[in-house]
């Protein structure tokens, strides 16, 4: 009798009900992305007019990597003093230049830019982890690349303009206040600056104070690249520094993504005033599952909606409404899922979850997590392991969670997914409508006229039908209701950075 | 033998497709050209406007949900009703001081204004809609869609033109509306409900409410379950700054047109239509 026994496996393929088990049949070896040729400063100056300047009150903030609670560098904080010489230099730049520049040629800056990304892109892809907590394999295949793309893809509009709106002569703008937010720092840059510099126009772009190391970085790039003096302006500080650019007089258009409260008080700032603007604000995005779908792709696809980049994602599927035939297989299916997700540091090419962007992020998903059971919803995290220091937060679900509970209402932006069940079409649409938002939903059915039919009635800007999450410089983004005004992305994101005349 | 005393017309508000009398019972007084009284106009109030939204919100899926095709009939067919009553309008029009040639030229400027819109319902969607080359393996296309209820501040002196200018884009886009009647002249507003509740407009579709604007236009700015706000009339910057941040609450898009010129050519286009849209962009996968 031989004495060797093959070990039972759990996992059997030709099983409908089988457990994805990866853990027991092997284990990851780490797999670090090499930090050893991106140079990180000590500190970095503002970028105003081509230079790399002190701020006036000559004050440094910290930042941190939220994947070991070290700090990495310090950023200047921009006061009124540096935020006005900002404005001057975007506003000479304007008015000089850039302005005089062929449209053509301002094309091929913009092209430079898009090319010296490519060059650069895995050092900024480094950054971003380190900086932003997110997993190698987002900021390397996902973010960098597709800032690029939107550099690319805007590049060629900024002569072809007057092909864009019949009948109309578009003109520049002017001298625009963007501010971006902390998710996805370089790309949300691309989507602010691409647009702007194509249709004429110069800039002061605030990036988030958690994550302001790739903007510097780009900065440099601006300088290499050896645009215009002021054409790009890059201010770094906080919520005040922000403040100031929505109310400089002389700023003619602003430009923000982050949340809907945010969102609410520039809204309000504004008031009054002739300035444009766009606002990219929250969203609660739903998934509505029917009987009728390819259930392990769905399953696939609502990991992606919700678990990509920590849930730190304005349009993320955070809720999922699944027919109540399938729903207690969903949920096992999903909860199987759940456990093969590795979160880890962002800079291992394993990990599919990397740090959240900060401590203060950190703890409102936290206090979220406890009010959801508070409510009485039923929760449910993964059990993997997560590094000692930094900060982490298991992929999560919440179930038995009902229409008005805060965790289904409001925007959570972390890894956690509520599920509630739905009988018809008609009440999945009604759940899905219930929020004060309207950025994104997806629709998860083999039938077309299924996915045409709820695609419509969703009251939502992205409408993600089998797939999820997907983004691209062609395509316009943006959200109805309270999640925000206007888009960004393809030609019509071009109408926000011009005046039609 | 003595003159025919004439019957007069009450003038009442239009909502969900009746017209009922402000719930507070109040009125304010309407004149000629001559200072010479006309009617009694309704002084609504937030309550009115509040049933006006429920009104107009409970229209919006339906009329947002007609076809293309429909909607350009439809509002072909309040042109058709508006030629029928055009000396209704010309008499109302010349009481508030136009001439005959002056009433005449805005009544046909109101009604081409209207088919003007009505064969662009079909129209818009082509040439303000994309379709997307994504790269990835995604069909990806963009459409236009209506933002929702609408609250409208009518042009104060252009009480036909003006008005049917504003409302005609905001309906051919499938947004439905609750509109504040020029307050100094309220009355062609009222005969226009008229026409618009015999040319098949679902009720609710457009709401029309009079009153005096300052009383207004905090509701106008602050509901929640309103969308969008138009004006078209140079505010004083007090105004403004308070629709502005109302309208903050809820993120409603503020739409500020100033129009003072409604034959102007740039007082009718489609980008019109387009400020009362949302951009709306579906991906699916492309694979077997």
């Amino acid at each position: 009798m031989s004495e060797t026994k093959t070990k039972e496996s759990t996992y059997k393929p030709t099983s409908p009900n089988s457990k994805l088990d990866f853990a027991s049949l092997w284990e990851y070896s780490e797999a670090p992305e090499s930090s050893a040729n991106l140079e990180i400063k000590d500190k970095y100056e503002l970028f105003i007019s081509g230079k790399f300047v002190k701020p006036s009150k000559d004050r440094y903030f910290k930042s941190l990597s939220p994947s070991t609670e070290k700090e990495i560098t310090q950023f200047a904080e921009a006061t009124q003093k540096d935020v006005d010489k900002a404005v001057k230099a975007a506003r000479k730049a304007f008015k000089g230049e850039w302005s005089e520049l062929k449209p053509s040629s301002r094309a091929k800056y913009i092209y430079r830019i898009a090319r010296m990304l490519q060059e650069r892109a895995r050092e900024f892809a480094i950054a971003e982890s380190i900086d932003g907590g997110k997993p190698i394999r987002e900021s390397r295949d996902v973010d960098i690349p597709l800032a690029a793309a939107y550099f690319f893809y805007y590049a060629g509009w900024a002569d072809k303009l007057e092909y864009a709106f019949p009948g109309k002569k578009p003109k520049p703008v002017g001298v625009c206040g963007q501010i971006i937010p902390w998710n996805f720092p370089l790309l949300m840059l691309a989507w602010k600056i691409a647009p702007a510099l194509a249709c004429g126009n110069t800039v002061v772009l605030k990036p988030a104070e958690t994550t302001s190391l790739t903007a510097m970085m780009f900065a440099e790039l601006v300088k290499d690249a050896g645009l215009p003096d002021g054409v790009v302006n890059i201010v770094t500080g906080a919520g005040q520094t922000g403040a100031e650019i929505v109310n400089h007089k002389d700023i003619d258009k602003i430009a923000f993504t982050g949340s809907t409260n945010v969102g609410k008080i520039i809204q309000k700032s504004l008031a009054g005033t002739d300035k444009k603007y766009t606002l990219e604000l929250g969203g609660k995005g739903a998934l509505i599952l029917f009987e009728d779908a390819p259930i392990d792709q769905a399953v696939e696809g609502i990991i992606n909606a919700i678990y990509f980049n920590q849930g730190h994602v304005c349009c993320a599927g955070s809720r999922l409404l699944v027919q109540e035939n399938i729903a207690d297989k969903v949920i096992m299916k999903l909860k199987d899922r759940l456990e093969t997700l590795i979160v880890g540091h962002p800079l291992d090419k394993n990990t599919d979850i990397g740090a959240i962007n900060s401590k203060e992020q950190f703890d409102r998903v936290n206090s979220y997590l406890e009010l959801g059971v508070e409510e009485g919803a039923e929760v449910y995290q993964s059990k993997c392991s997560v590094p000692e220091s930094g900060y982490y937060i298991r992929p999560t679900l919440f179930t038995n969670v009902s229409q008005s509970n805060r965790v289904v209402q409001e925007e959570i932006f972390g890894p956690v997914l509520t599920v509630q069940t739905f009988r018809t079409a008609d009440e999945a649409i009604e759940k899905a409508n219930n929020t004060p938002f309207g950025l994104a939903g997806g629709v998860w059915t083999d039938k077309g006229s299924k996915i045409f039919k709820v695609g419509k009635a969703l009251r939502s800007g992205v409408v993600w039908a089998n797939t999820y999450n997907k983004f691209d410089p062609t395509s316009p983004f943006g959200g109805y209701k309270e999640s925000g005004v206007g888009r960004e992305g393809g030609l019509h994101g071009l109408s926000a950075y011009l005046n039609l005349k | 033998m003595s003159e025919r005393i004439e019957v007069q017309k009450t003038y009442k508000t239009y909502v969900g497709g009746s017209f009922p009398r402000s719930e507070s019972g109040h009125y304010y007084k309407v004149f000629d050209s001559e200072g010479d009284f006309l009617a009694n106009a309704c002084r609504c109030t937030r309550k009115d406007f509040r049933d006006a939204v429920l009104a107009a919100r409970a229209a919006f899926s339906g009329w947002s949900s007609r076809t293309s095709y429909n909607k350009g009939q439809i509002l072909y067919r309040i042109a058709e009703m508006m030629e029928n009553r055009r000396d209704q309008f010309v008499k109302e029009l010349g009481q508030i001081g136009f001439s005959k040639e002056e009433a005449d030229a805005d009544i046909n400027a109101s009604i081409d204004r209207l088919i003007y819109y009505a064969g662009w319902t079909d129209k818009y969607l082509q040439v303000f809609g994309s379709v997307n080359p994504v790269a990835s393996s995604h069909f990806n296309f963009s459409i236009l869609e209506p933002t929702g209820v609408v609250s409208v501040l009518a042009p104060e002196a252009s009480p036909l033109l003006g008005l049917v200018s504003v409302i005609s884009p905001i309906i051919a886009g499938g947004n439905t509306c609750i509109v504040h009647a020029s307050e100094q002249y309220p009355l062609p507003a009222i005969s226009f409900a008229e026409v618009l509740n015999s040319s098949d407009v679902p009720g609710g579709v457009v709401n029309i409410i009079t009153g005096i604007r300052s009383e207004l236009v905090e509701h106008f700015s602050s509901h929640m379950d309103v969308n969008s706000i138009l004006y078209t009339d140079e505010l004083d910057k007090e105004t403004k700054t308070k629709i502005d941040e109302l309208a903050s609450n809820n993120i409603k898009r503020v739409v500020k047109k100033n129009i003072s010129d409604w034959y102007e050519e740039d007082s009718a286009n489609p980008y019109f239509i387009v400020d009362f849209q949302e951009t709306k962009t579906t991906w699916h996968p492309v694979g077997f």
